[in-house]
Parts: structure tokens; sequence; C-alpha cells
């Protein structure tokens, strides 16, 4: 069953700045239920607003939203439904906790608000706790805690009313890396402990991939592409879904009779097919990752750097007069200076001219 | 070797052979100043309270808070103070909620409106309020009697109640002040997770929203409450012709009756510890409660707090609120304007009986009047000047030399800023009439100037420490290691830097001085009128429509010297 | 010629000793990395130099001049030292112009105006900051005010600049560009430059040599970056500089095994390279170093698989030890997915050996 439904929603702003900005463009989703789904973008893409609109913080200047198959948001018909008779458990980026309240009472306010007797809340506050790893602290009061405690405190919140739903907006941005990833698993936990439906807001993509089951890349309030982390990892459908999922080389090709060439320099072939669109200058995106470096078989490069990196080592190689980056474990070294053959595992291609959303982008970096 | 300066380590200045650096001899001075302009009127209250020349004498102390009239004026001045501030606070409260959290429209005029008591003495608005509602002639009364053929006028401003009213009307923007500003830095997502958990916008009112503002709410009241208990214009203006006496009136009423003679300014002094001892419990209370209720609410992405849609309610709130600001702000500076253009005060106010005569008769002929000007522009430039060296110079040595004892020098400094003026002003008396080494500065300008200094030297101390403190180290440390010396890198880069903050603190002790009269009215002599004084005696003397014009010239001083602060303040956030 | 020395210096907080007989010389011409976990007594160090702090033992030369001595009563104030330092907070005087900033250091030292004209002008264009004289440090982003305060360092002493966490605060991509400036600049004049982190990649990535400290303040190791990668001096080392694994190794009858409680799995038939017979000790071996290999004897339950984004992250249970494995995206183009709750065969490439730590190695 699809947990929560958009359809055709829409945003629109008017600010001094940029006049009307539709901040939220045609928005379709369908999200299982159980499933983990993240909207990743760019600062200002649209993801905290679409989340916002579905918590009923925000209303909708076009569309349809369904939560559980009930409608929440119909625009045509004017129906709205409050934040808090959606049923939604919710995270957010500054925790939230409430200052004046110690662990306990925050905990217990969703249940008291619905005046569950009072021996039911100690039980289920009990239980919360415990699943975040905060048993024992009922007494303590938030502004004593570290900020991962203090975000535990709102999960616990957040699952003690076994919402079918929920929302997290950057939940993780607050705290430290190291922290980052273990509170990772932990949601990742609660998740199969509860069986909630999760909606992950985030503009860390390694964030995204390592949390969802299905993801969506979004910017300037459209949806790009949604897909499983690896499909978007390795087959991304433009440009800009590929810098944004992490690192790119993107170098400017010619075809040529079924071969590929680096433009300018037709002397030897990249080892791989070209593509049949019939244009004949490409771009070639590749991911550091994915090229394979050795000092046997391939196209014939120069190191011209070399950087250690806490995970791997990375090299500059020079292509002609252009350069990729290559990662590759700490053995078997290059040093500068020294020729090395490179092997592309995954090219994916795009058209070389200029795209629409490129020009959109620059009219509102300058404003 | 070389010139050398250190100064975390006395042991290698030693080295050098310099034993004192410009931090040490700083150190030293502030200790000096602070000890004469601080501990002295402290120690000299006490000292007379319980010493009568020749012994400890604690039977006065009893006589003189156990007398009747004494008894009552307690009474009234806590019954005023508490009454007066638990108004204030609903009020104020109401409002910052109103501007702060709700879509009322026309927010920019109200905000507008809440500035201008700030700007306003007290005395000056009570005298505006006598104007309009004192039981005999006030304009107002006269008004509605006529209108609606009544016997005897309506109100009666000249009663306990109606010192009470004047307060609340004066005092609730302070508090609206303190929780607007927490409102509105409130991290939006603190409400927003209440109403994930289910609560209805009212619910999460009550238990997030006001909870959370609490700390504000109660240093508002609490500043309230303390700046109530030592008020002396208000009830001067329309209590003591009345006879309703408070404990600051009382004082001033002991002292001038006693016409220099000691014993009785020796009882004055024993209320003044009374007076002390009951602001003392009220800041007791607030460290108590601020330290209890210090939260972190203000952390996030900042985000504009959603506001909430008064819908149906919106537009008779607006109605009501302008109405009640208007009523409250505005009324008092129009009557004001009013009387000191006409021709007589009692006159109605007809076309014919206009006239700019008061204004002529007050900046033209009447000496003691511009000269009372001119006093007051020189204190408030004279311990403005000073308050800001002896700020600059306490804060560096408390922030940055850090000596042993910085914490004392602290305490000192902001000491008198809680004392009431009155008790400061019986302090300066004591203190400067030839009591230490024989320096007698009674009934010079010079005893006003001390007690101004005394009294508003924590506002550039706050101010300037404030400054200095966002000054980071490593700023003074680029310029020594770039070639500069300590003192040019203080030249160079420390007071550059903290300027801005100089300039406004200047202007936070200029402007209560121009308007001062709790302190002065106590401490002037002949030739040391203040405009406060000038005013109040223009009114006690009958003049009613020279104290109003007066009044106009003060206000009009203090609205420029404002505009002033906010020009130069104006772009120089950020810095 | 050492361009900097320390001489067996000592700071202490009291009765808390910061940082313990320190000695180091800097070579005129190099970058010298100082890099330690935060507390290990950097800050202290720099701050000695500048002669912000007075160590409590020991000498300090600047250019073969004794600037600092405990013992001879000697001790320059920071004014005369001339050293050029980049602040972490760049401490770029916000009253002032890029100009004045960049200025300031001539002007104190009383150098004509038309020379500073040129020298500052010098400066701005060696962090390619011309055209931005007239701006104020607030108009300036993060990237910008850094290269005022190098700018600054460089009118301040044509030959040391010493930069305390300079590209903390900046992001990672701005981090890159801005090591590779600071790169070119030095091979342009030649300047002797400190640079004290606690980030090790952008040590490895800019210094010559090295130092490794420990978080007691000693130094593990001085080297360059292909040193301290390859060849760790220690555990702490091998540790500090990326994700690791410890398993404890023993060897019998010539075979070498991996020592998991009861369960001994062998995985080697020959002597490893580097290995210490004779007493307990452990194999250092990073995630990307352990690969999956069915032929292996050495078997593991896979308790956890993530998708990182760059690579896949694997938590594998071998005995009663959890290792992090991790295999990059081009393994994983081979269309084989592991799973969790997979057993799967681990091979080890590439590994150190050091001494166990108390109780590691159970007997």
């Amino acid at each position: 069953m699809d947990q929560i439904v958009l359809k055709n929603v829409t945003k629109r702003f008017t600010t001094k700045t940029l006049g009307t900005v539709t901040a939220v463009d045609n928005f379709n989703l369908n999200v299982r239920e159980g499933e983990c789904f993240s909207f990743l973008g760019p600062s200002g893409c649209g993801k905290t607003t679409t989340l916002r609109m579905i918590a009923g913080f925000e209303d909708l200047s076009e569309g349809e939203i369904y939560l559980g198959g009930a409608p929440v948001s119909i625009r045509s018909r004017n129906l709205y439904v409050p934040p808090e008779d959606r049923g939604l458990g919710m995270v957010f980026q500054a925790f939230a906790v409430w200052p004046h309240m110690n662990i306990f009472d925050n905990v217990a306010y969703p249940l008291k608000v619905k005046k569950v007797p009072a021996a039911e809340i100690r039980e289920r506050v009990k239980k919360a706790l415990k699943h975040c790893s905060l048993d024992g602290m009922e007494k303590v009061f938030p502004s004593d805690l570290s900020g991962g405690q203090q975000q535990r405190i709102a999960l616990a919140r957040a699952i003690v009313t076994s919402p079918k739903v929920m929302l997290l907006d950057e939940p993780l941005s607050n705290l430290d890396p190291k922290l980052r990833e273990t509170m990772r698993f932990e949601i990742k936990k609660l998740q199969k402990e509860f069986n909630f439906t999760i909606i992950f807001v985030t503009h860390d993509q390694s964030e995204a991939m390592a949390l969802s089951d299905r993801m969506l890349v979004m910017d300037m309030g459209v949806v790009k592409q949604i897909g499983t982390p690896t499909e978007l990892y390795n087959n991304p459908t433009d440009k800009f879904v590929h810098s944004f999922l992490g690192q790119s080389n993107f170098t400017n090709v010619e075809l040529s009779g079924g071969r590929v060439y680096l433009k300018g320099d037709r002397s030897v072939p990249l080892g791989m097919e070209a593509p049949k669109t019939g244009e004949t200058e490409m771009l070639l995106a590749t991911r550091p990752n994915t090229i394979e470096i050795n000092r046997e078989e391939g196209f014939r490069g120069t190191v011209v750097k070399r950087v250690f990196l806490t995970d791997f080592t990375e090299y500059i190689v020079a292509l002609g007069d252009q350069t990729v980056r290559v990662q590759a474990p700490h053995r078997n070294m290059f040093r500068a200076g020294e020729t090395c053959y490179l092997r592309f595992a995954n090219p994916i291609w795009y058209s070389a001219k200029k795209d629409a959303s490129d020009a959109e982008r620059e009219r509102r970096t300058l404003v | 070797m070389s010139m050398s300066f250190t100064r975390k380590n006395s042991d290698l200045a030693r080295m050098d052979g310099k034993k004192f650096g410009l931090d040490q001899i700083m150190t030293v001075l502030c200790f000096l100043i602070l000890t004469t302009v601080v501990i002295l009127p402290v120690v000299m209250i006490i000292y007379n309270t319980f010493w009568d020349g020749t012994k400890i004498d604690l039977e006065m102390f009893g006589r003189v808070i156990f007398r009747e009239e004494n008894l009552t004026a307690m009474k009234n001045t806590v019954i005023i103070a508490v009454i007066s501030t638990i108004f204030a606070t609903i009020i104020g409260v109401f409002f910052a909620w109103l501007l702060g959290r709700s879509d009322i429209p026309m927010k920019g005029l109200m905000r507008w409106l809440f500035s201008i008591p700030f700007m306003i003495p007290p005395f000056l608005a009570a005298m505006a309020w006598d104007m309009m509602f004192s039981g005999r002639g006030g304009y107002v009364n006269r008004f509605l009697m006529s209108i609606f053929n009544l016997k005897s006028a309506p109100f009666n401003i000249n009663t306990l109640a109606g010192i009470i009213v004047i307060e609340v009307v004066y005092y609730f923007p302070f508090v609206y002040m303190q929780v607007v500003s927490a409102l509105e830095r409130m991290d939006p997502t603190l409400e927003e997770s209440a109403r994930i958990a289910g609560a209805k916008q009212w619910y999460v009112i009550r238990t997030v929203t006001l909870p959370l503002t609490i700390p504000a709410i109660s240093s508002g009241t609490l500043l309230v409450l303390i700046t109530s208990l030592s008020n002396y214009g208000i009830p001067r203006m329309v209590g003591s012709s009345k006879n309703i006496f408070t404990l600051p009136t009382k004082i001033v009423d002991l002292v001038n009756r006693a016409g220099g003679d000691f014993q009785g300014i020796r009882e004055a002094t024993a209320l003044s510890v009374v007076l002390v001892i009951v602001v003392s419990i009220a800041l007791f209370v607030q460290r108590k409660l601020l330290k209890a209720g210090r939260y972190d609410i203000i952390k996030g992405k900042s985000m504009r707090p959603t506001l909430i849609k008064l819908r149906a309610a919106k537009y008779p709130l607006l109605i009501v609120s302008l109405v009640f600001l208007t009523l409250v702000v505005l009324a008092p500076l129009v009557i004001i304007v009013l009387v000191s253009l006409l021709r007589a005060y009692g006159l109605p106010f007809a076309w014919e009986n206009f006239t700019l005569a008061n204004y002529t008769k007050i900046l033209v002929n009447n000496k003691a009047v511009t000269d009372s000007i001119q006093n007051s522009l020189f204190l408030g430039f004279s311990s403005g000047f000073v308050c800001l060296f002896l700020g600059v110079m306490l804060s560096y040595v408390i922030y940055k030399v850090k000596p042993k004892g910085s914490g004392i020098l602290e305490t000192l400094a902001v000491l008198p800023y809680s004392l009431p003026g009155t008790v400061m002003a019986i302090g300066c008396i004591l203190a400067w009439s030839g009591a230490v080494f024989g320096i007698t500065l009674y009934n010079s300008i010079w005893i006003i100037m001390v007690a101004y200094i005394a009294r508003y030297l924590s506002y550039t101390l706050k101010s300037c420490s404030a400054s200095l403190q966002q000054v980071h180290v490593s700023l003074e440390d680029a310029s020594r290691a770039c070639g500069a010396t300590h003192m040019e890198s203080l030249a160079d880069v420390t007071l550059p830097l903290i300027k801005p903050a100089m300039i406004s603190s200047f202007f936070m002790v200029f402007l209560p001085a121009m308007r001062e009269l709790t302190t002065s009215v106590l401490l002037y002599g002949p030739n040391s009128r203040t405009l406060g004084v000038a005013i109040q005696n223009l009114r006690d003397n009958g003049y009613m429509t020279q104290a109003a014009a007066l009044s106009v010239v003060a206000i009009i001083i203090i609205m420029v010297c404002n505009g002033v602060v906010k020009f130069i303040t104006r772009d120089r956030k950020g810095v | 010629m050492a361009k900097i020395k320390f001489d067996h210096v000592t700071v202490k907080y009291g009765n808390h000793t910061v940082v313990k007989d320190f000695s180091l010389e800097v070579k005129e011409g190099e970058i010298l990395g100082i890099v330690g976990p935060s507390g290990c007594g950097k800050t202290s160090l720099v701050r000695s130099l500048g002669g912000f702090l007075n160590p409590d033992e020991g000498d300090i030369y600047i250019s073969d001049n004794l600037v600092y001595s405990k013992k001879k009563r000697i001790n320059r104030s920071p004014e005369t030292r001339r050293l050029g330092i980049v602040f972490q907070d760049y401490a770029i005087w916000p009253h002032l112009s890029v100009y004045d900033n960049v200025a300031y250091p001539l002007k104190k030292r009383k150098t004509p105006k038309a020379e500073i004209d040129k020298l500052v002008r010098q400066a701005l264009e060696q962090v390619r900051m011309t055209g931005y004289e007239k701006h104020m440090p607030a108009q300036l982003s993060g990237g910008q005010q850094q290269r005022v305060a190098i700018a600054r360092a460089l009118t301040s002493s044509n030959d040391i600049i010493i930069m305390d966490e300079p590209i903390t605060n900046l992001d990672a991509k701005l981090r890159e560009g801005m090591l590779d400036e600071i790169r070119v600049l030095q091979q342009n004049l030649h300047t002797t430059i400190i640079y004290i982190t606690h980030d090790q990649e952008a040590a490895l990535q800019l210094c010559d040599r090295v130092v490794i400290m420990e978080p007691n303040g000693n130094i593990c190791q001085i080297g360059t970056d292909e040193d301290i990668i390859e060849r760790p001096a220690n555990r702490f080392v091998f540790k500090f500089i990326g994700v690791s694994n410890f398993i404890p190794v023993v060897e019998e009858k010539g075979k070498y095994y991996v020592y998991q409680a009861k369960k001994e799995l062998c995985y080697a038939e020959k002597k490893p390279k580097g290995f210490i017979s004779g007493k307990p000790s452990v194999m250092g071996i990073r995630p990307m170093d352990i690969v999956f290999d069915d032929e292996s004897p050495v078997k593991g339950v896979i308790t956890q698989a993530v998708f990182l984004g760059t690579l896949f992250n694997y938590f594998v249970k071998i005995g009663g030890a959890e290792l992090r494995v991790q295999r990059s995206m081009l393994d994983s183009l081979d269309g084989r997915e592991y799973k969790e709750g997979e057993t799967v065969g681990l091979r080890f490439l590439n590994e150190k050996y050091y001494d166990a730590e108390e109780g590691e190695v159970r007997k």
C-alpha cells in the first residue's frame, strides 16, 4: 500500500528579490508502507518545503496529499487537516526538545495530549526511552545532555505514539560526523522495531544513500530522479544528479566511427564503445572510484599529483590536456610523474550542451 | 635584552626589570576609583544610620521606621509596586504575544509607539496624567463632566490607585520588550513539534510557548518591580500634594524638611536602609529565578516563526490595541504640548487661548531655567564621558587583564545600578559634605556629577564589556605578531573595534542624565538646578504652562539625541 | 641550517604538563606539518613560538637567534620576533580595509610609504586578491579572508609563516583549493611554513614533512607523506591517520592464524612481511585492504552492509571480533552483492604488525 501520496503538489512563494518563485513544482510521489525514502538536494531546492506541506505546516498552491489513503491536503476542495491531527512523528534539525521539561515529560507529552491513562503513559515512555538508549534518565533535563542525546529524546518523543509515518528534517546535521554515523544505524534499527514509513530530508548524499530504500534528488523545486541509491549513483539521468551524488569527472570527448576520442586528439581511442546518439561531441561522466588505475592495460595517462586521503589515495591523472581524478586503495602506489593506464568501468554519457536548469540556476545566483 | 611585555607571567616581566606595566596601573586605578565613587557613599549611609557621632545608636533607626507616617509610606511603596507590576506584566506579555506571534496588522506603528515611553522620564508622564485626570482641574475630567453633565469628576488620579494606573501604563512596555525579543528568537520548531505531538494551538501556547518565555517574563517583571519600588517621580507628581507618600518621596521630604539639620538627614538615612533592604529582597529573588530558568531556546536554523492567525478576532483586537496604545502613550504627550501653548492653566483648549509666550518666558527671560538646561547638558556630557572612560578601562581590566579580585571590581561597578537613586544621593550628601578629607561638594554641580557617575557606570561597563568580549584574543595577538607593542595594539585594534559600543554607551549615560530628577532633587543647590528640578519647581510654584513648555523642550532634546544614536549605530551592526 | 629550533621545551598549565621536553628543528624552506589530536599541545607550541606564552623550560631559536630561554632569562616580545602568523579564525581586523590589514605590519616597522605600497601589492598578488584593496573584511568570503590573513603574514615576515589550523573553517572543496595555493605560494617565495592541524589529510596533502604528536605531547613520527602512510611508526600513527582494524594474530608451527577466542583461522602459510615472532602481536589493517575471497579459509559473517555513496561498508564478524571492511565501487561493479547474514572469506593485503596491548591476546 502507498503510505504517502503526493499528486501534482505545487508551492509558490512571492519574494521581493526574485518575484514569484515556484518552490515546489508539480511534485508526484508514492511512498510505500515501511519504506525509508529520502529527499536529497541542495539548500533551497524545495525539499524542506515539501516535507512541511506533508506535515501540515505549509499550505499548498496546488495539488493533493494523502496519508495512509486519507486525504489531508486537497487544494481544490480547500481541505486541510492541521498538523496535530495527521498522526505523524517528526524530528527536527535543532532537536526541538523542550528545555523546561525533563526527559520523561518531553516524551510523555504526545500521550498526555491524547489523554492516555497515566499507567500506560509510564509504560510506553519507558519502552520508547529504552529503544533510544535513554533508560534511567527520565528525570534529567535536556540542557544537561549532549546534542546526540537530545536528538535521541526527540526520536523517543516521535516514536512514543507509534506513528505510521516519521518525518525527519535533517535530523543529523547538527551532530558531529562520528555521531551522525551511529545515529543513522539507530534510526534504521528503530524503523525495523516500530515499522514506520520514513521520509528523510537531507543535503548530505552519503547520509541519504546509507539510509534509504529509495530516494529522490531535487533541484530548484523539480524532482530530477527517483530510484534506489545505487541506481541513482551508477546511472544518474543528468549532470546535476551525477555531480550531486558524488565526485565526478566530466571529460570532453569526440565520437567518430563508433569510437571515443579525447576532444581534439584522435590519435588513440579510449577503450570503450560510443553511445548511439548521433552527437559528435559529448561529456563522458565517470566517478573517481570507478576508474581502475594500473601499470599494464587501458588508456595511457600521467600521474600529475598524488594525495593521501583517509580511506584511499587520490591521483590526478592527465589525459591529454584534460585531467581526471582517480581513487584507489593505498596499495601499489603511483608517484607523481609516473605513467599509468586507466580503465573506465562505468562510463555515462551526457550531451555537451548547456541545459535549461543551468540557466535558471545562474539567474537565481545572480539576483 | 630587548623591551618586553608579558601579561600572564609576571615572573618573566620581572626578568626585564619591568614591574609595573600599563595593565597593572589601570588595575590599581580601577580599584581606587570604585572605592571613592561607590564604596564611600554606601559605607557612609550605614555608618550614619547606626552611629550618632559618639556611639552605636539603634534607637533612632527603630524610632524612625516605626513612626506611623513612615510605616504608611512603606506600605504604600509595596502596594504600588506589587499591584502595578502584576498588571504591567499581564499587559506587557499580551502585547508581546500579539506583536511577536500573531498576524495582527500595523505592527510597525505599534512597535514605534512602544519605544516612546522609554524616552519620556516618569515624572513627566505623571505630570501629564495629572493634567488630564487630576480631581479638580484635569482636562479629561472636565471634558467628561461637561458632556455627561456630571456633578463631580469621574476620575481622580491623585490617589493610590491613580499612582498604580500611571505606573502600569508607564512600565508595561518594559515587560513587553523583554518578552517580545524572547518570542522572536525562539526556535519555531519547539512549537511545531508540539503540534506534531497532537496538541492544539492554544494548548501549545499554554504548555510550551509560555513556559519557555518565563525567564524573559520574570526578568521583565522584576525589573519593573525594582524600578517601581525606587521610583520617585510618579508618586511625587501625583501623590505628594494629597499627602500620599512612598519611601523615596518620604526620604526626599525628610531631607527637605530637615533643612540641613544633621539629625533630619540621619532619619532619611534610616529610611534609605529600609528601602535598600526591600529592593535587595527583590533583587535576590530575581537572581534565584534567572539562575533557575536559563533556557537555550535560540538555536537552529533561523526561520521566521509561524504566525498565528487571529481570524475574526483580528480587527477588534487591532482597534482595542491601537486605542489603548494611543491613549496611554500619545495622550500624555499631546496634553503636555497643548498645555505648554495655553495662556493660562485651566483655560479651555481653544484657538484664541493659544500662545507661544510660555516658551519665550522660560527660554529668554528665566535665568534659572536656561541655567538648568546648561547644567543638564554639562552633566550629561561630563558624566557620559567619565563613565565611558571608566567603563572601557574597567571592562578591559576585568575581561582582559583578569587580575585577582576582578569579580569584586565587577560587583562594585554594578552595585549602584540596583541602589535606588534617592539612596545614592543621600550617600553622596553624607560622603561629600566634608566628611572625607574635608572635601565639600555639597550644593555644587560636582556632587551631582559624582552621583551620576556612580549610578550610570554599570551601563557603560555592560555595553563595553559585551563588546570587548567579542574581540577575540587572536586579533590582538595578530597585531603583536605584526610588530605592534602592547600600547599600539590597544590603540590600533582593541579600541577601534569597540568604538560602536563606546558611542552607544555614551548615550546610554547621556540620555538618562539629561532627564534625571530623583538624584538631583536631593543634590541640587542654588546654582546647580537640573532640567528635571527646574520643571518640578515651575510646577510646584504654580507655573503649570511654563513647566509644560520646559517639558516639551526636554522631550525634544531627548528625542533628537535618540535620533542621533540611532543614526550613528545604524549600519554598525555586524562589526 | 635550522630556521626554527625548539630545544627541550616544556609547557605547563598549573600541574598539567601540556608539552614535555619537546625538541624539533624546522629546515629552511620546508613546509612542516605538526599534526595531533586536540589537546596534544600543538597550539601551546605556536603560542610559545609567537611569544604569547612563556614555556616553563627550554630554549626557542628563530633564524639562529635565541628568542626565548628560561635559563638565560631571555624573552623577546612578540613584536620583535618577526613571524607571520595565520590564526585559526584568521584574526583579520574587521575595522580595517584589506589594504590596511596587509599594510599594518609594514607601518609598524616604519617602512617608507612607497615601499609599503609595493610590498602590499606584491603580497595581494601572491594570494590572488589584487583589486580587493578597498574591501572591508565583512564583504569577503571565508576563503578570501583567509587569503588576506596569509597576505598579512607575508608582509609581517618574509621568510617564516606559522599557520594554526587555518583551513578548518572552510568547506571541503575550498579547503583543497587553498592547500594547493599555499603550496604554490611556498614554491614562489621559498618561505618556511609551519602548518599546525589536527587534520591528518590536510597535513599529508600539503607538507614536505609531517610531525605526528601523541595526545600526551610526545612526537611519534617525523616523515614524508609516503613514510607515514606506508610505514606508520607505531600503532598510534596507524590509527590516527585512518580507519583501522587491529586483529590479534599468532604464529604456530610455521602457520599464521587470526586468533579469535577458540577459533583459530589460518590466513598464511608463509611468514608475512613484517610479522613479529615471539611475542603477542596484532595485525593492523585498513578496511580497504581486506578483500572478500571465497577461497580464503578465514571465514566471517557479514553483520551489516551499507552503501556509503563512495563505497560499500561492511561489518564482518570473525570469532568475537567485528572487522570493518570496505569494498570500492569499482570492485562492486562486478555485480556480486554481499548481503547481511552471508558468510564470506577474507583475505588480507598490505597489513602491518604491532605489539599487542595488555590483555589483547588471550593466553
